[in-house]
Order: C-alpha cells, then structure tokens, then sequence
C-alpha cells in the first residue's frame, strides 16, 4: 500500500508537471495517495473541462425559458403548464469500446440520473452513435453489443428509446462514439440542485454498493498496490438497470417530501467528484467516514473508495429531522441508505477511513486553482469548390445505392430492440418523424426530440458543420411543428494538444454559437469527450447535438409517412450542393469540397414559415432534406408511408443530379392537399417554394421516367442491417 | 459452512438457442467437432449447515421453489 | 369494475395500464405494492409487464415468490379475474396459474415493434368485444415472449380452446414471419380452465388512443370492465 507520492507517480495520474507543483503549493505538503487521486479527477479533462472551458463559456445559454443553463446536472427549461423538461447528453466512448454492450448500459443509467437527480422523471432516450467501417468484424461485434446494451438498460428501466442517429466512418474504426440523451419532467418549481447547505447536516449514500469498479485506469496501469494485482485491476463498469429503475422510484418518492437539501448523483470519479461538488457549490466543508460506505468488496482503501465508479449510487443532504423518514423509503425499495459524513464550516473535504485520516483538501483551491488552458489552435484551411461534377449513374440507380447504403440504411432493425412505446406516450416513434414525438401524461402537450450532427461537414468545415448541427436538430424540430427551445451538446473531438483538433474544435464552437443565437435555441447542458483517438489517427470532429422542442397539441404533430392524393412541396432554395454530400461519396467515390454553406437567416425564416403552416393544419406530412438531399428524402416519406409518387423536373439552372441529390440546407418537403395555397403563403411570406410533383396509390415514378416500386425500395432500404447482423456468414 | 453449487440446464426437448448460437460461432471458429450445445446456469451460495446430506436436501428444496423452472429445467446439486 | 394492478420492484408497464384501465372503466384502478397481502373487493387483478426483479434468474421466477401472490392465488380460488401482460403472463405462469413458460426469443434479441393477433374466441370476458377470428394490432416488447409447453399441455390448450390470440399476418394467417419470438403454435397468449385468467405476450394497453396510433386494444380493456361491471350490479 505504501506508495511514494511524488511526481512521477503524479505523471501516472494524469497531472503534470505544472499541475503537481500547484498541488504541492496548495496542500503545503505532499499529498497522500487519496489527495493525489482526488486533484487527479477533479482536475482531469473530464471534471474541469481544462482545455474546453474557455471556449464552452462563448456559446449562448440563456432565453426566457431557460431555468438552468450548463452548470447543473442536466439543463432545464419551461415548457409551459408549470412544467420544466430537464435534459443533457453524455458520452461513453471509451468504456463502449472496451466492452460495448455495458459501456453503452452504463452510458444510459448514467445519463438517466444526471435526470432524475434534479427532480424528473425520465420519459424519454434518445442516443447519437458513430461507428467504424462495416466491414471490419470489430464493427459489427460493437454495433451488436452497443445496441444490446443500450435496450437492456433502456428497456428494463422502463423509459422508451424514442429517436437517435447511426453514422459509419473508417476514423471511428477504433474510437466509437455512444452518447446517450435522457428528457424528464419535473414541475417547474420543484427542481433539486446540487448545492449543498446547513452545517451539520447528514450527507446519505443511497443505491448500490462500492466496489472497486472502473477505478483510474492510468493509476492502476502501472502501480503495483499490494500482493495481489491481479484482483485490484481496474475492472469495467456493470449496469444494474434493475436497481436503478428502484432508485427512480425511490427518489422521486423522496423528492415528494421535504426532506432533501440536495442531491448529486455519482458519475465519473463517483464519490469524489459528488461530494466536491455539492459542497464546493455550496461553500461548505464536507466530512466523510468511509467505514460507513456500503461495499460490495472487502479490503478496500480510501483511495478505491473515493475513484470507484461503481453504478447507481446518489449523495443525497437530508434534513437531519426528515432522516428516518427518507431511510424509510430507500429501504421500502431495498436500497443501501448509509450516513457517511455531514457538512461542516471549515471550507475542506476531510475523508476518514478506519480512524485515519486520508484526506484533508481546502475545497475553494481545488476548485478555483484548477488548470485552465487556452490550448493553441490551428485554423481547418478551407476547402477549394468541388467545380463540376458529371452525373454518371442517373437518378434511380442513384437512390438505389444511396438508400441502401450504412449511413442511409433503415435502422429498424436497431430500433427494433429498443422498447419505444413504454409509458404508453410515444406519439410518433424511431421513424415515424424527424423529431420523435413523446406527450406529457395527462396533457394535450408534447415534447418533441431529436439528436443531429454530419461530422464529414464538420471535418470539411468545422465552423459551418458546427452550425449546421444545431440547424438541423433546430429543423427537425420545426418539421414536426414544434417549437424549438433549446439544445445540449456533447461535444467528441480527438487530442486538444494539437492545434488543428484544437482548432476544430473552438471553429465548432464558433458555429454552434451563430446557430444557437440565430435560432433563438440556447445551450442548457452539455458534455465534452476530448483524445478521442487511436494510434494517432482522429475521429471525425463530432459535436453532437440533442434537441427539444414543444408542441401544445400533441395531435398537431405531423410525421414523414407520405399518404396518396397530395401535392408535394419544396420549401427553401436549391443550388445543387454537392460537396460533401452522401451522393459524392457513395456515386462519385469522392469525400470532397467544403460543405453546404448554412443561411442561417433563411433557416430561421422558412423553418417558422412551414411550422406555421403545420399548426394551421394545412400540411399531412413533413420531412427535412438532409443526408442523401431532395430525393432520398421524398424516397423516405413513401417508405415510411403507404403511398408512391410522380416528380416533377427540377428547375433549368441546375443539373439534375445536383438538384436531387445536393445537400443544400434549410429545405424541407411538405405534402398538401392543396399546393397552390401553400405556395400563395410562401410567396407572401417571401420564402421559396416549389411544387415538386405528387402522391399516389402506385410507384415512385421519376422525372427522367424511372418507375420504382416503393416495396423494391423498402426492401433495398432495409437490407443492410439484417443481411449484416442477421445472416450468418458475413463479416 | 459448506458450499452448495446448483446447475440448472434446459430440459432435454427444450429448444435452447443460446446453445445453438453458441455452437454455430464455435462452427465458425473452426471448432468443427462440436456437437450439440446446451447453455445452462450455475448458482453457488454458502450454507451455515455441517450435515453434507441436509444441505443437499435443502438445496434441492431451492432448486424445485425458486432456482429452477422444472416445467422447462432440470436441475444439479453439488455440495463441496 | 374495481381493478387493482400489482407493482413489483422492477415493473415499468404499470402506468400505461392504468391510463388503459381508467380510460376504459372510467375507475381509477388500485394499485399494489408486492408486499401487500389484501385484495379484498377486487374484481380483476392486473400484473402489467416490466422487469420484476431485473429479470434476474428467470423472468418472473422471483415476483412469483412475492408476498402478494397468495392474495392473487386466493383471488384465483375465488374465481376472480386476472389479467398478465408481458412479464404479468411469464408470473403467472412461473407461479404455476398459467400452463407452460416463456423463453428467450428464438432470434435471441428483444422485440419491439407492433405484431397483430388473432381473438381465438370471442365469448369470454375479456374479448366479448371483438369477433372471433377478428385480427387487431398491437406493440410488443420482451426478449423472453417465446411460449413453450410439452406437447400434452399444448393439445390439451388447442382442444380445450384455452389459447386466446395467436400472433398471425395482417389477413389471419399464423405464419412463421408473424411469430418472431418463435412460440408454439403462434401461441400470443392464453386462458386458465375457467377462462378467468387471461396472460398474454403484447401491450394491448398501449394501443387504446388514437394519438399513440390506434385503439385496436381498447376492445379488450372496453370488454372485460363492461363484462365485470355486470357482474357488480348483478
């Protein structure tokens, strides 16, 4: 056990030089291994966001509705009625890696109680998932074990996975990314917050017990603790949904009474970072007795016990005359409930263990001294314009291979294995819309959801693909005729040490900020993944963003699914964009040219003209033109629906490859039952719009005269999953 | 204290696809002589009991209330 | 109809039940935590699905143990009505009040997406409000829905007309394709001699408002409040 703390053994745990020196300077001594390990996680990327926090503190995160912006434990916003939705997304990428199917799990419990701690009930998952070539077996064994783990835990928690997105890449081959977003709903004058108060009051462990899981890796990697290594290795992380569906219940059973100072859940870094926390944000000391922590192992130090990441467990302050009663509840729902400290006045965290003390650190220093970097930036070079591209497949092999390829494939066989009805709310599920559509119980209002990013735009152009995110997730919310609130980010970059991935990264930032301030769409909570690599070889730079949106009318809600007899509508302007499309890389075997540029103006303005339009009731069906452009989109609303339809030519000016398949933005397609109405408004209102043809009881029928049967197309749409996951065989 | 490990296995005419599954990946792996494969569970816990013979009654009792479904499994008691 | 649906640790459908229950009956059902032992004045007990337990063991296996299952046997007894939906039919038929079991699905994946069922008859409690033979539409979602019985316990179901939907294509017809969790004989779901316990695989419940899609389920939750509200009155 006797390790020597010095700066060497520092390095191992992440600080540098510098970092150390400062930790030195403010203990006035060399720290214990406990001290080491909790500056360690408080001042690791993951705790202090060090390299990203100059840079998250330029987006906007305020608008009349918003209640908490980033700071909380998820972010919450007014939805009217007395009522706030309480959301965030968060990353697992590195655990879903080494064990795909608990990384993910654990990913979503994760997420699931950075929710309900403030005082929501979680209704609604939703994911963002980035994964490498298909054709490496890797792939597919992650992919497996990624959605296996996000439904087993989903799915037995009982909160419906109602939307997210796929994308394939060779740079995710050894970096996947699974981020995980959870919606609840609390009343707006009921949030609980983490600041902890009241000197003397008990500090309560309560869920599963500690064991040594998921301990630093970095530290154990290369320290030899104790005789028996091999046991004390850092294991990985095991979900039990079962006991959180408990601890749901049994916190918002407590959070009906009056009991609760505050509440942190323990995520990474588990006890340290919770109890840091609360107490930092209060401006109180914390004292802890870890003798009183329920283990699950025997043998463990104070170092295991303050960096274990074991699951389900939250540090509740309780008013000390509502104690018996909160233990009441926790045990009517058979879980641990243990009083492991009380706050005290002395500003420090003083951690005992078998009547020794093990750490005794001020808490304003470790929270004020934390590093801070303005890391160097390299800005992305712009690309040069693609020029002219020549169209040599034609419009309908064309749509063939793209609806049939991985980033445009059907993804029901992933939705598939992820309960999306539980609740007994979903109005539009996986597919059914551009954003999922979950009512409120007991109320006409509904939320609607969506998560969005195209990581080969931001790679091409990190500022108008970081803009471009937050559009879409803002348009896929207005498709639905909602309205947009606000957004969390999950923001996965690869090494912030390089400039260019630094510079990536602040470009992003740059983008999302114009968005968000454009949008009127704030950021209210968000999450940070940085050296997101392998071998040196970077992820594509992923800001993945997670909408809400609210309707007052669920039955307002229109979904994608084209019926016969209607006219179809383009709304916004097409030049024929193709750098950067799904048509240039799949057709043209090109991943080439900057990305669509975002009029953020034009965004705003025909997104609130066609949401206008749905609550007017004039539109039957809505979907946004996106990856794969004009036709993939108009493919998918006859795949989603019952019925086929004939096109019109696309304009003169512009090619008609271009024109069907360009991924200009701001479009969306509505079915009307009465085109020229529609078009009247828009040119009243000044926004472009274009009759593009219209729906049937037959085929898919093309302006060059390619009939397509949409039963053919449906079924080239859903190949990939099954044949890749389902026939034996393939790789 | 003794130790009782109870095996708990799909009865015979059960169709157990985890078995399968198992035993076309092993198929795959090139593992050619496997038969057929049947998955089952194993369930160790401590017993404050001396009498080896009481313990296996007692554990048979577990097995038939709550271990095992013997409309579909069978079960194995094995105190060490 | 007075119903009272039973929560186990780990059961998650119950919610969705009682909007089913409440919208259909108009009474708000009772609900009860596993370790009560009362079900006095019931007229149908309601287990809804979920994970009891996690689905730790064996689905079911453990809340069929629960303290509560001695009131449900005696309510049985009595020749009260229960209704198991999802993990409600693998408790019931781990506590020995439905023949058979539910294994893992025969694709070894959870299955979530809407299937349709056949009434099988029509002249029981629960389905008086659909024709026999009549096909609706329902979500499903479980990983263990995959209805086993030896091969005496399954004719003796068919000959006894216990089996009350059967997982079939949108004409009728019980194919392979329509059963994806493999069960015997498309088995969805089942009655007890007395035609009084009904456990079924798919979530009726959450198919009985026009704004989830449907109200194919309604039938059912429509039926069995209108057959037990006669019985109060007569």
């Amino acid at each position: 056990m006797a390790k020597d703390v010095n700066q060497a053994l520092a390095r191992e745990f992440g600080l540098s030089a510098d970092e150390y020196a400062r930790v030195l300077d403010i203990m006035g001594r060399t720290p214990s291994l406990t001290e080491l390990g909790i500056f360690s996680v408080m001042w690791s990327e993951h705790c202090s966001y060090k390299s990203s926090r100059v840079w998250l503190k330029t987006l906007p995160t305020t608008a009349p509705w918003v209640i908490h912006g980033p700071g909380e434990n998820a972010g919450v916003v007014d939805i009217g009625e007395g009522l706030a939705a309480i959301f965030k997304m968060e990353s697992h990428n590195h655990p879903s890696f080494i064990e795909p199917y608990q990384g993910a799990a654990t990913g979503v419990g994760g997420i699931l109680r950075d929710v309900f701690t403030m005082g929501a009930r979680p209704i609604a998952n939703l994911n963002a998932l980035r994964f490498g070539d298909p054709k490496l077996p890797r792939t597919k064994r992650i992919v497996d074990g990624v959605v296996r783990g996000i439904g087993g835990y989903g799915n037995c928690v009982g909160v419906p996975t109602v939307g997210g997105e796929i994308n394939f890449h060779p740079a995710y081959n050894g970096n996947p990314l699974v981020n995980a977003m959870t919606v609840g709903i609390a009343a707006r004058d009921k949030i609980f917050l983490s600041a902890a108060a009241g000197i003397g009051n008990p500090v309560v462990y309560v869920g599963s017990k500690t064991g040594r899981d998921g301990i630093h890796g970095a530290t154990m990697a290369s320290a030899e603790f104790g005789k028996d290594s091999e046991e004390k290795r850092p294991t990985v992380q095991v979900g039990d949904p079962f006991t959180e569906k408990l601890l749901i219940e049994a916190c918002l059973e407590l959070m009906a009474t009056d009991a609760i100072v505050a509440i942190q859940d323990m995520g990474a870094a588990g006890l340290t970072s919770s109890s840091v926390e609360m107490a930092g944000k209060g401006g109180v000391g914390i004292e802890l007795d870890l003798d009183a922590v329920p283990q699950r192992e025997t043998h463990m130090t104070a170092y295991e016990m303050m960096l274990s990441e074991s699951q389900e467990r939250m540090l509740i302050v309780v008013k000390p005359e509502r104690r018996e009663m909160a233990q009441a509840i926790f045990e009517k729902w058979d879980l641990d409930f243990a009083v492991i400290g009380h706050l005290t006045d002395t500003g420090r965290i003083v951690v005992k263990h078998n009547g020794t003390v093990e750490a005794d650190i001020p808490l304003d220093p470790l929270a004020e001294q934390a590093p801070l970097y303005h890391r160097p930036i390299a800005e992305t070079p712009k690309r040069p314009s693609l020029g002219p591209v020549v169209d040599t497949a034609g419009l309908g092999a064309a749509l063939e291979t793209l609806i049939a390829c991985p980033d445009l494939a059907s993804r029901s066989w992933v939705w598939d294995q992820y309960d999306s009805t539980v609740g007994g709310q979903t109005v539009k599920r996986p597919g059914a819309s551009d954003a999922a559509i979950v009512k409120l119980e007991g109320r006409a209002r509904a939320l609607a959801l969506t998560t969005d990013c195209t990581p080969r735009y931001v790679l091409a152009d990190p500022e108008a693909g970081g803009a471009q995110a937050v559009a879409e997730a803002w348009r896929n919310i207005t498709a639905t005729g909602a309205r947009p609130l606000a957004i969390t980010d999950n923001m996965n970059f690869a090494n912030p040490e390089k400039p260019e991935i630094m510079g990536q990264f602040a470009a992003a930032i740059r983008g999302m900020a114009a968005a968000c301030v454009a949008l009127d769409f704030p950021v209210v909570s968000g999450n940070v993944s940085l050296y997101n690599e392998t071998e040196g070889r970077p992820i594509l730079p992923t800001p993945a963003i997670g909408g809400l949106g609210v309707l007052e009318d669920a039955a307002q809600a229109v979904g994608v699914a084209l019926t016969p007899g209607l006219d179809l509508v383009l709304v916004g302007s097409t030049a024929g964009w193709l750098g950067q499309s799904l048509w240039l890389r799949e057709i043209a075997g090109r991943e080439d040219g900057p990305p669509p540029p975002v009029d953020l103006a034009a965004e705003r303005f025909n997104g609130d003209f066609v949401r206008g339009q749905i609550l007017q009731g004039h539109v039957r069906a809505c979907h946004d033109c996106s990856d794969g452009g004009l036709l993939v989109a108009i493919a998918e609303m006859t795949m989603a629906g019952t019925a086929g339809a004939r096109l019109l030519p696309g304009p003169a000016g512009v090619a008609p490859h271009a024109f069907w398949f360009g991924e200009d933005q701001g479009r969306y397609i509505l079915a009307v039952p009465d085109a020229a109405a529609v078009l009247q408004a828009a040119a009243f209102a000044g926004v472009p719009a274009i009759r593009l043809g219209e729906s049937n009881a037959g085929d898919l029928t093309l302006p060059d005269g390619t009939t397509m049967s949409v039963a053919a197309l449906r079924s080239a749409n859903e190949r990939f999953f099954r044949a890749w996951m389902d026939e034996p065989g393939q790789a | 204290m003794m130790k009782a490990v109870v095996t708990v296995m799909l009865k015979t005419g059960v169709l157990d696809p985890q078995g399968k599954a198992i035993g076309q990946a092993l198929h795959g792996l090139g593992f050619g002589n496997v038969g057929e494969v049947r998955m089952g569970k194993v369930i160790e816990f401590e017993l404050a009991e001396a009498d080896p013979a009481k313990a296996k009654a007692q554990a048979e009792d577990m097995a038939r209330k709550l271990l095992a479904n013997t409309v579909i499994e069978g079960f194995k008691v094995e105190i060490i | 109809m007075k119903a009272a649906i039973v929560v186990f640790p780990g059961i998650n459908r119950d919610r969705d039940m009682a909007i089913a229950l409440e919208k259909c009956s108009g009474r708000t059902p009772r609900m009860v935590w596993h370790k009560e032992t009362d079900l006095e004045g019931v007229d149908l007990v309601v287990i809804p699905g979920g994970f009891s337990y996690g689905d730790y063991l064996r689905c079911g296996a453990m809340a069929a143990q629960s303290p509560v299952m001695g009131a449900i046997r005696a309510h049985a007894a009595r020749g009260g009505h229960i209704l198991g939906v999802c993990n409600g039919f693998q408790i019931l038929t781990e506590a020995g009040l439905l023949p058979g079991a539910l294994l893992r699905n025969a694709n070894l994946r959870f299955l979530s997406m809407d299937c349709h069922l056949r009434v099988e008859r029509a002249d029981t409690d629960f389905t008086s409000r659909y024709q026999t033979g009549a096909v609706f539409r329902s979500p499903m979602a479980h990983g263990d829905g995959n209805y086993f019985a030896d091969d005496a316990t399954l004719e003796r179901l068919e000959g006894e007309n216990h089996v009350a939907f059967r997982y079939v294509t949108l004409t009728g017809e019980p194919t392979a394709s329509a059963n994806r969790n493999g069960s015997a004989r498309n088995i969805a779901g089942i009655y007890s001699a007395n035609l009084r316990i009904l456990g079924l695989m798919p979530h009726p419940e959450d198919l009985v408002d026009p704004l989830m899609g449907g109200t194919d389920g309604k039938p059912l939750f429509d039926g069995i409040s209108a057959a037990l509200s006669d019985t109060l009155a007569a």
